[in-house]
């Protein structure tokens, strides 16, 4: 593993901008900034006639490395340590069980936490602690 | 004009993951790996993304949801609905599983398609084919029967 550097500040500005996104998508088209519910509906069975919206949505998150780099002149490190059997497995439940749950780390964590919705507080709950617990597995049990 | 602001919305987004950290695979496993506690490599940054991300969530929202209707639509889509009911903690419960696997949640995978990671690809295409499985399944009559709505879609 690679011991990563504590960013408090960095962090919370960051944060602070994936809320304003959440905000603005609020105030623009009236529905939650949830990731995993706007890419699902990327796919049929198509419900209403937001799909173009939606796609600019996901073209933006792509986008934004490209323009950060345009403007900085570089990206800061990502590291992906996993292969690709793990990232197949990895995927595979991460999409079915954002899903399956109604939401993710944005829709549950960032836009349910602050309507102190009660499903998305026991859902992050339960996605920390299952996230938690595999990293414990994974690093710790061998 | 809609279009575009959804764009520039998901651009902001898009370099907050960027920004806090949370496009790093790397950062978010090992705030996951609360094991690494008492060797010192635990990273707690992700706390803060959090922390930021809520406040401005829950101060922006209070405002916003005064608006009679927003910009662009004709009403606000709320969730409403506050039954604990199996799916969401099975849900959450199996995509931690996928999270705490490879460091990617489903925003900042797709972040990461822009960094030109192939890893990324990967990743994105087994996600999205773990989505379309999910609402398929959802929507099979059987599974209808015992849960409404059908479309687990509503965060």
């Amino acid at each position: 593993m690679i011991v990563t550097p504590f960013t408090p500040m960095a962090s919370l500005l960051g944060g602070a901008l994936i809320g304003l996104a959440a905000v603005l998508l609020m105030w623009a088209t009236g529905r939650i900034a949830g990731v995993s519910g706007i890419a699902a509906r990327l796919f049929p069975p198509y419900e209403d006639r937001e799909f173009a919206g939606r796609l600019a949505f996901v073209a933006g998150l792509v986008a934004a490395p490209v323009l950060v780099r345009l403007v900085t002149g570089d990206l800061p490190a990502q590291t992906i340590a996993a292969g690709p059997a793990v990232l197949i497995v990895g995927g595979l439940l991460t999409g079915f069980g954002s899903v399956w749950g109604s939401g993710c780390t944005s829709g549950h964590g960032v836009c349910g936490l602050s309507r102190l919705s009660v499903r998305s507080l026991v859902a992050t709950m339960t996605f920390m602690a299952a996230g938690m617990a595999t990293v414990f597995v994974m690093r710790h049990w061998s | 004009m809609a279009i575009l602001v959804q764009f520039a919305i998901g651009l902001i987004f898009g370099i907050g993951l960027i920004v806090s950290g949370m496009s790093n695979p790397a950062k978010v496993l090992n705030f996951l790996d609360v094991g690494g506690i008492p060797a010192g490599t635990w990273d707690a940054s992700l706390a803060f993304v959090m922390a930021g991300a809520v406040a401005v969530t829950f101060i922006g929202f209070s405002r916003v949801l005064k608006l009679a209707r927003p910009f662009f639509a004709d009403r606000f889509y709320l969730p409403t609905r506050r039954d604990i009911d199996p799916r969401i903690v099975a849900g959450p419960a199996i995509f931690g599983i996928g999270w705490g696997l490879a460091g990617f949640c489903p925003g900042p995978a797709l972040t990461a398609l822009g960094f030109g990671s192939v890893s990324a690809v990967i990743f994105v295409a087994a996600m999205c084919a773990g989505m379309v499985l999910a609402r398929f399944i959802a929507h099979l009559p059987s599974s209808t029967r015992f849960v409404t709505p059908a479309d687990p879609l509503e965060t």
